[in-house]
């Protein structure tokens, strides 16, 4: 039990960081340009994809930073030149330019990489276990990818914090106009923060493509979550997404490991399980088949209830 | 969607000749032969499905735009309402047949619209509290919550394969057994008149007519004294209703249903749907049910990278014709008002020759990529396109490819804004 609790809670923050790494540069983009991007997954993939391709011919060290950069500056044109171009007629044209732009990209990685899961190997340097705990080892991957996402983090609360970009951005946050007034380019910081949440995006999908699955779906299976971590978190809120990256991280990551069901609750307090009709299989799935389902449940639950999400403040 | 002086129209009513009936309701008699003539007209298997698809289409696409086009509740999950309404007119179906219940196959699609009904009231009571993100938000999370569910609940949902019903089990009406596919395609073109009919009348009510006024400015309307709640939640429950006929009339014409009817995945095409065709007018998601049931059918068999093009086209909608289809055509009716629609005919004239130029160098290089990327290790790099055979891995075809897209893209620049400015001329200068 203890093994099982100390790796589902390892697995869980490294997912959770993960998701962070995702859902900063999505809340930051909604509540600058109150954009709500549905390719912001996609760049996360093409992250992955061109970290395969550039590991390929490279190594992995170099993609690690080229495949972000070239991530970065493709989001900075999508902002340049498609997103512009579209806010003219609107918040909803805007959303839906990015609907259709996720459909594209999801098209295009499958025709240059093919349908199936591209073979995206771990670096030969990092491939070897960290440690041993209950005799069951830890890759070292999993550890540097973990670290990795710290590091990010840090470096990303020191930028908004502490230079003049970031208090720039944080002031762009909340008095857009204002801050156009006081002579920033307005314009431009949004093209910067689109090309950097992209970046970030390629960040994660580069150190993810190998521990997880490189393959065309990946985006739209993770877009639904990353919406559910930013809402859930509050739109606009970088602390209440990375609770909710964390929460959401290990939640799915327990759900994962507890194989009960319903009928085994009622089972154990000495009740029969009800066997027939169509709605038996509610008693017969366990946690772990219900977990992709939970996300979803706490997003709807918390936008019922509380609409501005965790720490958010406004409601769009 | 106009507002013409109703109390004009009301004094009026008494004394309509019948010339003004006929301008007034000519539109349906029309829509209602083309619907009894096509099938005499394309009698192939083929076309005869298409048509069922299209019927079933346009009725789901019209449910959408009551949300998005009227009350401006953009939801990502409808297909929710389309999914559940077919498995429960699967399950009414196979239970009909089970216990030889005297309900004929036509009210099939009734059950599915209660259905959808029903989980409308239940949905959107949690979902239409508000409008904007939020709503959209709820209806992914609610959308994404039944997709999940749809693979779990194996007993309702069928799993992967899905659940099969015989719609010939039923009680047979006049000799009528709807086993041959034109005996559907009938049934549902009827569903598809009468829910056409339904939905723009629903339009002209008054409740029609305060979506209208929730979409455009809420706080007036909660001024006003009406509740903007209120007006979203009913239209939310009518919209389900009606997609849930939608979804019973898929259950009938595939007599199958599985999880990718309720996925994100379905709930994104009729969003496409209803886009491409313009929800800024009644009959715009028509012609986008029309268009994409024919881009989906024809078009994955002429190219294998069409999901692409589809992608490609939806963006350039909402890029450059945020009014889909029927936008584009309403910009034409200043121009015809002032009998002018002559005077820039000769301008689609020349517009053509960068169109084409820019269109065919574009689909030559997606062609060209997608041979060289796709078939060329099963295949080799041989292929025909627009009547030519070359090889995808030389460098000439790239080459004209590219430079036909530049071609077209600077004559497109150069004319454009003569074109512009003729076109605003021609609609707003003298006759």
């Amino acid at each position: 039990m203890l093994e099982l609790v100390i790796f589902s809670t390892l697995n869980g923050v490294l997912y959770g960081m993960l998701l962070f790494l995702l859902a900063s540069g999505l809340t930051l983009i909604f509540s600058m340009m109150g954009v709500l991007n549905f390719a912001h997954a996609s760049f996360y993939m093409l992250g992955a994809y061109f970290g395969f391709q550039i590991s390929q011919w490279l190594g992995f060290w170099v993609a690690l930073v080229v495949a972000p950069v070239l991530v970065g500056l493709i989001g900075a044109a999508v902002e340049r030149w498609g997103l512009r171009t579209v806010h003219k007629w609107g918040h909803v044209p805007e959303l839906l330019f990015t609907f259709g732009l996720a459909f594209v990209v999801e098209e295009l990685v499958q025709m240059i990489w093919g349908k199936l899961p591209v073979d995206y190997r771990v670096p030969p340097l990092l491939d070897f276990p960290a440690f041993e705990l209950f005799g069951t080892t830890y890759p070292a991957f999993r550890m540097f990818m973990l670290l990795i996402s710290v590091a990010i983090f840090l470096v990303l609360l020191m930028i908004l914090t502490r230079s003049r970009i970031g208090l720039i951005i944080q002031a762009a946050l909340t008095h857009p106009n204002m801050v156009a007034m006081l002579g920033h380019n307005v314009p431009k910081v949004f093209m910067m923060v689109f090309g950097f949440g992209s970046g970030l995006a390629a960040i994660a999908g580069v150190i993810a493509g190998p521990a997880l699955v490189t393959q065309p779906s990946m985006a739209h299976v993770l877009g639904p979550i990353l919406f559910v971590v930013v809402v859930f978190g509050g739109l606009g809120s970088l602390p209440g997404a990375f609770i909710a990256s964390l929460l959401i991280g290990l939640i799915q990551t327990f759900a994962i490991a507890i194989n009960y069901s319903l009928g085994d609750v009622l089972t154990a307090i000495g009740m029969a399980r009800p066997m027939q009709g169509v709605l038996s299989d509610l008693w017969q799935v366990t946690v772990a088949q219900v977990g992709p389902v939970v996300p979803y449940l706490m997003l709807v639950l918390i936008l019922v209830f509380r609409p501005t999400g965790l720490m958010g403040t406004r409601e769009s | 969607m106009t507002t013409p002086a109703s109390s004009a129209t009301l004094s009026a009513t008494r004394s309509l000749s019948a010339m003004d009936l006929l301008k007034r309701y000519g539109i349906w008699l029309v829509a209602a032969a083309v619907m009894l003539v096509l099938p005499k007209l394309f009698t192939s298997g083929a076309a005869l499905t298409t048509m069922c698809l299209m019927g079933i289409m346009i009725v789901f696409s019209l449910s959408y735009n009551m949300l998005l086009g009227q009350t401006g509740m953009l939801s990502f999950g409808h297909a929710v309402y389309y999914g559940l309404g077919g498995f429960l007119a699967v399950h009414a179906m196979n239970g009909i047949a089970g216990g030889k219940l005297p309900i004929p196959l036509p009210v099939v699609p009734l059950v599915g619209g209660v259905m959808g009904l029903v989980f409308g009231v239940i949905f959107g009571a949690v979902s239409t509290r508000r409008a904007g993100t939020v709503f959209a938000m709820i209806s992914l999370g609610l959308g994404e919550l039944i997709a999940s569910l749809s693979l779990i609940l194996r007993g309702f949902f069928g799993g992967e394969e899905g659940i099969t019903a015989n719609r010939t089990k039923m009680l047979t009406l006049w000799g009528v057994r709807f086993g041959p596919q034109i005996e559907v395609y009938y049934l549902i073109a009827a569903w598809c008149f009468v829910c056409v009919i339904a939905m723009y009348a629903f339009t002209r009510t008054p409740l029609g007519r305060l979506c209208n006024a929730v979409r455009d400015n809420p706080e007036r309307a909660e001024f006003i004294g009406y509740s903007t709640q209120m007006v979203r939640f009913i239209t939310f429950c009518i919209a389900g209703f009606f997609a849930g006929i939608a979804g019973g009339l898929a259950a009938i014409n595939f007599e199958l249903m599985n999880a990718i009817n309720v996925s994100g995945g379905q709930s994104g095409t009729v969003l496409l749907m209803a886009y491409i065709g313009g929800i800024g007018h009644f009959a715009g998601p028509i012609l986008g049910a029309i268009l994409v049931v024919l881009l989906q059918v024809f078009l994955s068999d002429l190219t294998g990278a069409w999901m692409l093009y589809f992608g490609l086209i939806f963006i350039a909608m909402v890029v450059f014709a945020p009014g889909g289809m029927a936008g584009l055509i309403m910009l034409h009716l200043p121009l015809a008002k002032r009998g002018n629609l002559h005077r820039i005919l000769p301008w689609y004239g020349l517009m053509a020759i960068p169109a084409v130029l820019g269109l065919a160098g574009l689909i030559a290089l997606i062609e060209t990529a997608h041979h060289q990327l796709v078939k060329t290790a099963t295949e080799g790099p041989a292929m025909k396109l627009f009547g030519l055979s070359y090889a995808s891995n030389t460098v000439l075809p790239w080459l004209l490819a590219l430079a036909l897209i530049a071609a077209g893209l600077g004559l497109g620049r150069v004319w454009g804004p003569k074109f512009a400015s003729a076109f605003s001329d021609a609609a707003h200068g003298s006759k």
